[in-house]
């Protein structure tokens, strides 16, 4: 094989390794109670994969679910399904269309999803909290919140060695045993240690990949844009967290965006003006919102998206394989709160990649469906733009639900930002 | 220090109070606030649901309610998008108007708008802004010393702001009063219960709520003075149907709303304001004030839409309360937005389906003016029951 063929394979691989392991995942799910496998029902913000996979739990993700009934446009069924019941318009999109495939008995566009034996969440979003509580009504099966204390303020992170910090890891290291239990109790396993270690080294080896390939994106051109191909990532990430298959996945991304990077490899469309995207994606109109920024030479370079869905996992954070269930705790403790950082004190760390990023422009997408990411965002974008000189859209619309996503209202306001940088560019050339 | 923001109003015929506290409620620049700064005193702002005041009053500062308000956002719209209940604008707005100066604010992540605010804050004001991390997991063996050690930090950050600590002593000292005052709302609240035609809804709640506006030992004067008074009524029952008001554990419904439903209806029990009556009997005053403090959030505690807690599932929960208040039917409120208020309704209703009890599905607004509409809803619902 020439080095030109073998080129042409690794370009594009994360994408297309992504949407395989996806299909797999979800064969798996619709397999598993035919096995008689059990599922543990688990989110993005601290899914906890390290103890579960210990009990070879199956992870299912209820928010992934409901965002790939957006994105395969079958969305509003299930929002007027779960709107039938009794639930109303203006609570969270993913509750409701996981509500209304549960009441299908787990019809989803990409398989059967199975029933939980075991729900594990944080506090990290308190809809996870209400969301988990529809599944004790309906399944009458464990639900364990584990609580992680988040920063108390913008300056007031604390660290290992702090008595703040050394309390809360307390906390969270006490519930890491109590869920153990209900794990143990649920599965009928043994907890085993040495898997434990095993599934913290995958994930050592997933998040030193993960952070690398963020910060991959500081070349320019970006070798990936954060929203659609960060998105296939960042599925991979959560979905594959703590197995050999997800570290050897993230491995070969690394490899893919140093590839590119090396070669100077952009995005399909050519890179005029470097973006930050801040929210959620809308992926009602998945692939078209990020045409209406592509189409004018908009590359998102980064998203908090990809940090705080993460559940923290572009810390880098590396487990203490000597010392498991602390540094777990630890790992556990820093993870979440730097996802819960990320979407309520992220103008400071945003304010931080402007200049070495390069960034010309901040496009906040504050979405009825998700008080907890979109509630600080016009107060957010203020700090930025009093502390930089970058150019910042504010438009809102939805993750789920297409009646509030208004295609042409917002390429209006897309078309109108691109504008606006374009004068700030010339500007900025004069006074050159 | 002590300093009274009541000036010298209380040996007040009941008449009298009920004014007062109306006009208090009702009155948009906070005037009690304005008074206890103006004597030198320094105010802690909570956000609902529930915040443990007796840490701010043994450290000498005033606790206030922070419940949002019937006002304009003009401010404070700018610092938020839409698709947002309104006390959190409202809230905001409260202290970017100067309405309610404050010393130190903390907010609790009861729910997913909420968590923001204390960030929120923290961008626009330089006093110390901060989120008080109440256990989310109620059922953990280790809750109690988690919260425990979570209010000895923020006694530390509140004596901060104070300029002096305080003792185990004075905590103790701070229970106690907040002990006799909750005694005197449980109290206020058994009227409503077995002789609702002594006590309408809105008299209540003006009569608790202030509470959250003033020193609590003001309070409990005003609550010592007016329960006799109220017992002593000479009022007699009418024909109205008993019912149980759910959903103002944290937006409130403004007055008017609890002046039509009363007009109609015996609210004998609520949930409105529950973070003053969170805590259901005496906190110990012997051993850790902290832990007692921190064991008695959890262990001693009503329910609500924003805790999670296995041993309380809300709809279970709300039959108690029914069968407790010997109910007839409920009103099943949810703040317009409020995402747990909203969540909650659903099983709510399936639960009240189940159990046969009637039950009237609404949304309110803390702003909102006009309440004809509801007006002829509810009597509908209470004619169905009533000539049924």
């Amino acid at each position: 094989m020439s080095d030109g063929h073998k080129a042409d394979e690794i370009v594009g691989r994360g994408s297309r390794e992504g949407a395989d392991l996806f299909r797999q995942w979800f064969q798996r799910l619709t397999e598993a109670p035919e096995r008689g496998e059990q599922s543990a029902y688990v989110f993005v913000m601290g899914s906890l994969a390290e103890i579960l996979r210990v009990f070879d739990f199956h992870m299912v993700f209820p928010e992934i679910n409901s965002l790939q009934t957006a994105v395969r446009r079958v969305a509003h069924e299930y929002l007027n399904a779960a709107e039938d019941y009794g639930y109303s318009p203006d609570i969270c999109g993913y509750v409701k269309a996981d509500v209304a495939m549960q009441l299908q008995g787990g019809q989803h566009p990409m398989g059967r999803i199975p029933r939980p034996d075991l729900a594990v969440y944080t506090n990290a979003c308190n809809t996870y909290i209400k969301w988990a509580e529809i599944w004790e009504r309906f399944y009458r099966v464990p639900c364990f919140t584990l609580d992680v204390p988040g920063s108390r303020a913008a300056s007031g992170r604390t660290w290992p060695g702090h008595r703040d910090f050394d309390n809360d890891v307390h906390y969270v290291l006490a519930q890491i045993k109590e869920l153990i239990g209900v794990c143990e109790q649920v599965s009928g396993k043994q907890f085993d240690i040495d898997r434990l270690r095993e599934t913290m080294g995958h994930a050592n080896t997933m998040s030193r990949s993960w952070r690398r390939v963020l910060a991959l994106n500081q070349n320019v051109p970006a070798p990936f844009n954060a929203v659609t191909d960060g998105t296939v990532y960042l599925g991979v990430s959560n979905g594959f967290r703590g197995t050999a298959a997800g570290a050897e996945y993230f491995t070969r991304l690394v490899a893919e965006m140093e590839h590119k990077a090396a070669r100077g490899l952009g995005t399909a469309r050519d890179e005029v003006y470097r973006l930050i995207f801040v929210g959620v994606p809308c992926y009602p109109i998945f692939r078209r919102f990020t045409e209406m920024f592509t189409e004018h030479g908009g590359a998102f370079i980064s998203s908090t998206y990809l940090w705080f869905a993460s559940g923290g996992t572009d810390l880098d954070f590396q487990y203490d394989l000597s010392r498991p269930l602390e540094s777990l705790a630890e790992g556990v403790l820093l993870g979440v709160r730097d996802a819960m950082d990320s979407m309520f004190f992220q103008d400071q760390r945003l304010i931080a990649m402007v200049e070495p990023y390069q960034i010309d422009g901040v496009v906040y997408h504050p979405i009825k469906s998700c008080r907890t990411t979109s509630t600080g965002m016009a107060d957010n974008r203020r700090a930025v733009l009093a502390a930089c000189d970058v150019g910042s859209l504010f438009i809102e619309s939805d993750m789920m639900d297409k009646r509030v996503v208004s295609e042409a209202q917002l390429k209006n306001r897309i078309d109108a930002f691109f504008e606006g940088l374009a004068n700030r560019k010339q500007m900025k050339r004069v006074q050159a | 220090m002590t300093i009274r923001v009541l000036n010298g109003q209380h040996d007040l015929s009941l008449d009298d109070a009920l004014h007062l506290c109306r006009d208090l409620m009702e009155d948009t620049d906070f005037p009690t606030v304005k008074r206890w700064r103006e004597a030198g005193g320094k105010v802690l702002g909570h956000f609902q649901v529930y915040f443990p005041e007796e840490i701010a009053h043994a450290a000498g500062l005033l606790p206030v309610k922070m419940r949002g308000a019937p006002i304009e956002a003009r401010q404070a719209e700018a610092r938020f998008g839409s698709y947002l209940c309104s006390i959190l604008k409202t809230s905001l707005e409260l202290a970017l108007s100067g309405r309610v100066p404050l010393d130190m604010f903390v907010s609790h992540p009861i729910c997913d708008a909420a968590r923001n605010l204390a960030a929120v804050f923290g961008r626009n004001f330089s006093y110390p802004c901060q989120i008080l991390y109440l256990p989310q997991n109620a059922n953990s063996a280790h809750s109690a010393q988690y919260l425990r050690d979570e209010y000895a930090r923020l006694k530390g950050e509140v004596e901060a702001v104070a300029g002096r600590a305080f003792s185990d002593d004075d905590l103790r000292a701070s229970i106690g009063v907040f002990n006799e005052n909750r005694a005197l709302l449980h109290r206020l609240y058994a009227i409503k219960r077995d002789t609702p035609w002594l006590l309408s809804a809105d008299e209540a709640y003006v009569l608790m709520a202030v509470g959250g506006l003033i020193p609590r030992e003001e309070h409990n004067e005003l609550l010592r003075g007016v329960i006799p008074q109220i017992t002593a009524r000479t009022a007699k029952p009418q024909d109205r149907i008993r019912v149980v008001f759910e959903g103002g554990f944290c937006e409130q419904p403004p007055l008017d709303l609890l002046r039509t439903i009363a007009q109609f209806c015996y609210v004998v029990d609520d949930d409105l304001l529950i973070g003053l009556r969170w805590i259901q009997q005496d906190v110990p005053l012997d051993g850790d004030p902290l832990y007692n403090l921190a064991e008695a959030y959890l262990e001693n505690s009503s329910y609500s839409p924003v805790q999670h807690d296995l041993r309380k599932p809300k709809e279970k929960m709300l039959l108690q309360r029914l069968q407790a208040a010997r109910a007839d039917a409920a009103i099943i409120t949810a703040a317009k937005m409020c995402e747990p208020g909203l969540d909650e309704q659903v099983a709510y209703s399936k639960a009240l389906d189940e159990a046969h009890i009637p039950y009237f599905i609404s949304e309110f607004e803390e702003n909102m003016t006009s309440f004809d509409h509801m007006q002829i809803q509810l009597e509908t619902f209470v004619e169905n029951l009533l000539f049924a």
